[in-house]
C-alpha cells in the first residue's frame, strides 16, 4: 500500500493522543488504535517501514509501532 | 387528502393525565382532561360532522357545521374549540342543529362544482361525506350568483394540484403549512367573498416558498389540492404500513395501493417518528422504483469494455461465486470482500457482512457509514460505551435550548427540522454552529437563532472546547452530575485541559473567526439554559478530526448534566435511512453485529458456534483501505450492495483507477450506477417496495418494511446475497426476513427481544430492547452510562492539513439540499429535479466580485486533487472565503475535487474542507469530458447489451 498514506494515518492517530500529558498512556493508545482498527497487512507495511529506518513518524507513534511488532 | 378509512378524531390527542367524564348522547364518555367535546363525541364512535377540524391541527371554529348543543351552555358551541367539563351533557344530533347545518353546507354548495362523479375526490371528500350527513337535498340560492367555479387551476407543482374553485376556505392547508410544516407559505388573501387561498404573494405553487412537504393535500378535505396520481388513477383500494427509504428520520407511511400499483404514500399519524407528517421525497418521489431505468435481470461480462450479456440468476451468482473463488486461490484469501448498504435493510446488510465474514473467511467488510458517522460511532462509544444517539426525535419538545453543528435538518432530515422550529416558535433557544447560513440561522418564519457562531470550515475542535473553556472556567459545569455518573479522573484531567488559556474563545477566536464574546454567550446559554440537546450532522463527522469533535460534544453533554432525560442528550442526525441499522449489523470491519470487536474470543466462539465456521480475530480493511489494496494489487474482488462508491466517495479519480483495478467487481443495485459501470457481474436490486425488512433510523428506531409489490426482478435483495453465499458454497437457507431477525437477536444483546412479531405490535421499538427493557429504550444513559462510567476526553484541535494559499485561496464545503438525496440515484429519476437539476456552486457576493464571477456563470472549481465545471450561485449564505456544492449529481463531479485526507480514528473523508481555486470558464473541465464519454460508452454497452434468450 502507499506508504505515504500509511504514515499520514498513523500520524494523525498520533497527533490525538500526543495531547494525553501521561506519554505511556499516548503510546499505548496509539498502539491499541492501530492494533484495533488496521488490518494486518497495514501494520506489517508500518512495521517494516520503521524497521528499514523511515523517519517520519511521530515519536509516540514510532514507540507504538515498535510495540506492534 | 388524508388516508383512506381512517379515523379522523377532528383535534388533536389530549397528553392530560387527568380522566373527564362527561355524557355525549346520553352514553357516559371518559377522556384525557383538554380534549376537545369533537374529540370525545368520536373516541366514543359518535359523529360529528366537520370540515374546518382534522386532528393533525389545533381546533380553528371557523366552519360551524360542528355545532353541539350542551345543557346549561347559551347556543350552539362548536365542539371543536369547546373542552370538555365534568359533568358536562352533550347533544350532537336534534333537529335544531341539523336544521342549522343543512344551512351550513347549503351556502358551501352554493358556490361549490357538482361534479362529484367525476371529481379526484369521489368517494373520499368530505365535504361530499358531510353535505351526505346533514341531509342536504337542495339549495335555495341556485349556482346563478357570483361564485368561483371558473378560478383557475394552478397545476405547477409537479405532484399535486390547487384547483381553487373546489376550495372551502376551511383553512386547513394554510394551518398546515403552519403548524405541521412550518413554512408558512400558504395564506388566506382577501376578505369575505374574495376569501381565497394564496401560496406566497398570490403566486403558483411553484414560484412561493412552499416546500412541497404535501402537508396541505393532506389536510384538504376536498378535491382542491390533490395528487395528480390520484386524478390520474383514481383512488388507492388498499394499503400497507411500511418505511420510508429516505433519511435517517425514517418516516411510518401508509403505502396506498391499487393492486400491485403504488399510488400516493401518505404518512401514517401513528407513526412515532413522524407523526403524520413528510417531505417531498418521502411522500411524492417514489417513481424511481418503477422507473424505466431498473434492470431487472442479472448481466455479466468479462471485461469492462464488453457489451453486457443477460444471463439468468443462477448462471450470473455461479459466475460471480467463481470468479470470486479463482481471485482467492490466486491471491489469497483476504483480496475479497464487500461493502453494505446503509439504504438496505437490516437483515439485507446483516447477511452482506455475514457472508463475507463465514463466507468469503475474512472480515473485509465495510459500509458507507464510513464516508458519514462512522466518527459518531467512535466517539459516542468510547464516551458513553454505546454507538448510538440517545434521545427520541420527540424529546425535542422538552428542549429548552437547542444547538445545531454541522447539520441542516430543514435540508437534510426535514421532518425532524419542522418538529424542531415548532418547538423554537414555543420559545426554546437556538445556537447554531455553522459556516454557512443555514434556513434554521434566520431563514424560516418565527425561528431565529439565538446566536450563530459562523465558524471557519475545519474548526469544530476548537470551538466546541473553546464552549467547554467558557463552561468550566466560569463556573458552570454541573458537578454534582459529572462526579456521580462520569469517570472522576477523566472528568479532572479534562476540566485542565479545557480550562488552559490556549482554550479560551479569545485565543481560539482568529482560529474559528467566530467572535468570543459571542461564544462565551452561547456557552452560558447552554449550560444554564435549562434542557440543553445537541443535534449534529455530517459538518460534524466529515473533518479530519470528525471522531474529535463528537467525543467535544459528548463532554459538553456529560459536563452540563444534559443527559439521560427527556429534552437534552446527543443526536446525530443520520443521513441515509439505516445508516444507524447497518452500524449495527456489524458492517464495520472490526466488530460484529452490536458493536463486539473480532478479536473478542467469547463474542467470536459465538459466532462461530451460530455460523458453523471459524472466524478471523484481526479487523479487516475499510472503504480506503480496500481502494489502496486494489491499487497495490493486493485486493481484486469486491461485492457491493446497493451503494454508489464512484460517486459518493472522495478523491473519485482515485476510486475509479481503484474500481478498474478490480478483476471482478458484483454491483447489486436497481440502477447502472456509477459503480456498476465498472462491474463485471450486475446483480439487480429490488426497492424498499419490493421487500420485507427492517430499518433503524437516527432514534435507534427499528420500523417495518413491508413488501406491497412483487419484485420486478424476481427476487427480494436479502435472497440474492444468500444465493451467492449458496453458489459460493457457504449454505444459507432462509426463508423470510423474519428468521434473519430472529438469529440477529439471538447473536445481539441490544436487540435480543425483538422479533417481527413484536414490531407488528409496537409499531417500532428503540433498541436496546431486552429483558430489561422488553419494548424498548427511548432515552438511553438515564441511571448509568452503557459503559458505566462516562468517560471525558481531551480535544486538543489540529488543524486539517489541507490549507488554502495563494493558489487555492478558498474553501469549498459540500453537502446536501432537500429536494435530492445522496448520490441522487433514486431523486435524480423522479420530478424532483424540477427544484434541484445540476450542482451548483454557492460563492459569497464579495468573492464573486474579486472574481469577476456573475450569477449563473459557469466556474471552474479546481483543488490539488481535480477539476470540475458548474453554475455559480451568488448568495450570502455562505461567508467570504468559503464556498459550498452538494454531490447530486455524476457529471458535476464534486468529489472529483474532494482529497484524500480523512478522520484520525475512521478514516470518514474530510469531504467539508477542500482548499480550491475558482475562475470563470467556457467549457466542462478535462474530467468531466473524459468522464462523460466514459459514461456514454457504459450506457451504450448497456443499451446494446446480448439480451436473454428465452
Amino acid at each position: 500500500m502507499d506508504k505515504s498514506n500509511l504514515i499520514k494515518m498513523a500520524n494523525d492517530i498520533g497527533s490525538f493522543f500526543k495531547s494525553e500529558p501521561d506519554r505511556e498512556l499516548a503510546i499505548q493508545g496509539v498502539e491499541q488504535h492501530i492494533r484495533h482498527f488496521w488490518e494486518p497487512r497495514m501494520r506489517k507495511e508500518i512495521i517494516e517501514y520503521l524497521n528499514n529506518g523511515g523517519t517520519d513518524l511521530l515519536d509516540i507513534v514510532a514507540e507504538a509501532v515498535k510495540k506492534l511488532a | 387528502m388524508s388516508a383512506n378509512n381512517e379515523i379522523d378524531y377532528g383535534t388533536p390527542i389530549s397528553a392530560s393525565k387527568t380522566q373527564i367524564t362527561l355524557e355525549i348522547d346520553g352514553h357516559k364518555v371518559t377522556v384525557n382532561a383538554g380534549s376537545s367535546v369533537m374529540r370525545a363525541a368520536a373516541e366514543a364512535g359518535i359523529k360529528i360532522p366537520k370540515l374546518c377540524a382534522t386532528d393533525s391541527l389545533d381546533p380553528f371554529g371557523s366552519c360551524r357545521m360542528c355545532l353541539v348543543q350542551i345543557d346549561g351552555a347559551r347556543g350552539y358551541p362548536a365542539s371543536c374549540t369547546t373542552p370538555v367539563a365534568e359533568g358536562m351533557k352533550v347533544h350532537t344530533q336534534n333537529e335544531k342543529l341539523a336544521k342549522l347545518r343543512k344551512g351550513i353546507a347549503e351556502l358551501y354548495i352554493s358556490d361549490h362544482p357538482l361534479d362529484c362523479l367525476t371529481c379526484s375526490a369521489n368517494g373520499n371528500c368530505e365535504l361530499q361525506d358531510t353535505v351526505g350527513e346533514v341531509g342536504l337535498r337542495e339549495v335555495r340560492y341556485g349556482f346563478e350568483g357570483e361564485n368561483h367555479l371558473d378560478a383557475e387551476q394552478d397545476n405547477s407543482n409537479p405532484y399535486f394540484s390547487f384547483d381553487p374553485s373546489k376550495c372551502i376556505v376551511c383553512s386547513r392547508c394554510v394551518r398546515a403549512c403552519e403548524e405541521t410544516q412550518g413554512t408558512f407559505a400558504l395564506t388566506i388573501g382577501g376578505r369575505g367573498f374574495e376569501s381565497h387561498v394564496s401560496p406566497g404573494q398570490d403566486q403558483a405553487f411553484m414560484d412561493s416558498e412552499c416546500v412541497s412537504c404535501g402537508a396541505c393535500v393532506q389536510a384538504c378535505p376536498t378535491a382542491t389540492l390533490m395528487e395528480k396520481a390520484v386524478i390520474d388513477h383514481g383512488m388507492p383500494e388498499h394499503s400497507t404500513i411500511t418505511t420510508c427509504a429516505y433519511c435517517g428520520v425514517g418516516c411510518s407511511f401508509k403505502a396506498e395501493m391499487k393492486g400491485e400499483q403504488l399510488i400516493r404514500m401518505v404518512p401514517d399519524k401513528n407513526g412515532q417518528a413522524n407523526h403524520g407528517h413528510s417531505c417531498v421525497k418521502g411522500r411524492f418521489a417514489f417513481g424511481y422504483a418503477t422507473h424505466k431505468d431498473r434492470i431487472t435481470t442479472p448481466m455479466i461480462r468479462e471485461k469492462i469494455s464488453d457489451a453486457w450479456r443477460e444471463v439468468s440468476w443462477e448462471e450470473a451468482l455461479q459466475f460471480a461465486a467463481d470468479r470470486l473463488k479463482q481471485i482467492q486461490t490466486k491471491y489469497g484469501k483476504y483480496s475479497i470482500g464487500g461493502i453494505t448498504s446503509s439504504r438496505c435493510t437490516n437483515e439485507e446488510t446483516y447477511l452482506v457482512q455475514k457472508l463475507i465474514r463465514a463466507g468469503f473467511g475474512n472480515n473485509n467488510v465495510d459500509t458507507c457509514a464510513r464516508v458519514c458517522h462512522s466518527p459518531t460511532g467512535y466517539g459516542l462509544k468510547n464516551t458513553f460505551g454505546e454507538s448510538s444517539g440517545t434521545q427520541t426525535f420527540d424529546s425535542v419538545m422538552e428542549s429548552d435550548v437547542i444547538m445545531v453543528i454541522g447539520a441542516n435538518p430543514t435540508d437534510g432530515h426535514p421532518v425532524f427540522g419542522s418538529m424542531m422550529k415548532r418547538r423554537l416558535r414555543q420559545g426554546a433557544k437556538l445556537i447554531i454552529v455553522d459556516p454557512r447560513s443555514i434556513d434554521l440561522v434566520s431563514n424560516s418564519p418565527h425561528v431565529k437563532a439565538d446566536y450563530h457562531l459562523k465558524l471557519r470550515p475545519g474548526t469544530n475542535v476548537a470551538v466546541v472546547t473553546a464552549l467547554a473553556h467558557v463552561i468550566v472556567t466560569e463556573g458552570l459545569a454541573d458537578e454534582k452530575f459529572a462526579l456521580e455518573r462520569c469517570d472522576v479522573e477523566s472528568f479532572t484531567k479534562w476540566k485542565t485541559f479545557v480550562s488552559l488559556p490556549q482554550n479560551s474563545p479569545e485565543a481560539v477566536a482568529e482560529i474559528t473567526g467566530v467572535d468570543a464574546e459571542t461564544l462565551r454567550a452561547a456557552a452560558r446559554l447552554y449550560a444554564t439554559g435549562g434542557n440543553g440537546s445537541i443535534y449534529y450532522g455530517l459538518g460534524v463527522t466529515e473533518h479530519s478530526q470528525g471522531s474529535t469533535t463528537v467525543i467535544g460534544i459528548a463532554n459538553l453533554a456529560m459536563a452540563t448534566g444534559n443527559i439521560g432525560r427527556e429534552g437534552v442528550g446527543v443526536n446525530p442526525l443520520r443521513g441515509q435511512n439505516n445508516v444507524q441499522g447497518s452500524c449495527d449489523m456489524g458492517s464495520f470491519p472490526h466488530e460484529f453485529v452490536g458493536y463486539r470487536h473480532v478479536s473478542d474470543t467469547a463474542t467470536r466462539n459465538q459466532f462461530e458456534s451460530a455460523w458453523g465456521v471459524s472466524l478471523e480475530s484481526e479487523p479487516g480493511l475499510r472503504i480506503p483501505n480496500m481502494f489502496a489494496a486494489a491499487i497495490d494489487g493486493t485486493f481484486k474482488g469486491l461485492y457491493v450492495q446497493g451503494e454508489d462508491i464512484a460517486q459518493s466517495d472522495p478523491d473519485i479519480q482515485h476510486v475509479h483507477h481503484a474500481l478498474r483495478a478490480l478483476e471482478c467487481l458484483i454491483v447489486q443495485d436497481l440502477f447502472l450506477n456509477e459503480t456498476a459501470k465498472f462491474a463485471h457481474v450486475f446483480l439487480p436490486g429490488s426497492s424498499f417496495l419490493e421487500k420485507n425488512g427492517t430499518f433503524t433510523n437516527a432514534e435507534r428506531r427499528i420500523s417495518p418494511v413491508r413488501k406491497v409489490m412483487t419484485p420486478l426482478a424476481g427476487k427480494e435483495d436479502w435472497q440474492v446475497t444468500q444465493d451467492l453465499s449458496n453458489a459460493l458454497g457457504y449454505p444459507m437457507n432462509y426463508s423470510h426476513p423474519s428468521e434473519i431477525m430472529a438469529e440477529i437477536a439471538e447473536l445481539t444483546p441490544q436487540f435480543a427481544g425483538v422479533t417481527y412479531e413484536k414490531i407488528d405490535e409496537l409499531g417500532s421499538i428503540q433498541w436496546p430492547c431486552n429483558d430489561e427493557n422488553p419494548n424498548g429504550t427511548p432515552i438511553m444513559h438515564a441511571d448509568e452510562f452503557v459503559r458505566g462510567k462516562g468517560r471525558f476526553m481531551l480535544t486538543e484541535y489540529i488543524p486539517t492539513q489541507e490549507r488554502t494559499n495563494s493558489k487555492y485561496p478558498l474553501i469549498l464545503t459540500t453537502g446536501r439540499i432537500l429536494s435530492q438525496y445522496n448520490v441522487g440515484a433514486q431523486t435524480r429519476r423522479t420530478e424532483n429535479i424540477a427544484w434541484h437539476n445540476e450542482d451548483r456552486l454557492e460563492i459569497h457576493a464579495h468573492d464573486a466580485e474579486v472574481l469577476g464571477i456573475a450569477d449563473g456563470d459557469w466556474v471552474g472549481v479546481k483543488s490539488r486533487t481535480g477539476e470540475t465545471v458548474m453554475h455559480a450561485v451568488i448568495t450570502d449564505r455562505m461567508q467570504p472565503g468559503v464556498v459550498y456544492t452538494t454531490f447530486h449529481f455524476p457529471h458535476s463531479g464534486a468529489n472529483v475535487i474532494t482529497t484524500d485526507n480523512s478522520d484520525w480514528a475512521t478514516n470518514c473523508p474530510e469531504y467539508k474542507v477542500t482548499a480550491v481555486h475558482v475562475a470563470k470558464v467556457a467549457q466542462p473541465s478535462e474530467w468531466q469530458q473524459q468522464y462523460r464519454s466514459f459514461s456514454d460508452n457504459q450506457q451504450s454497452l448497456l443499451d446494446n447489451r446480448i439480451t436473454a434468450v428465452e
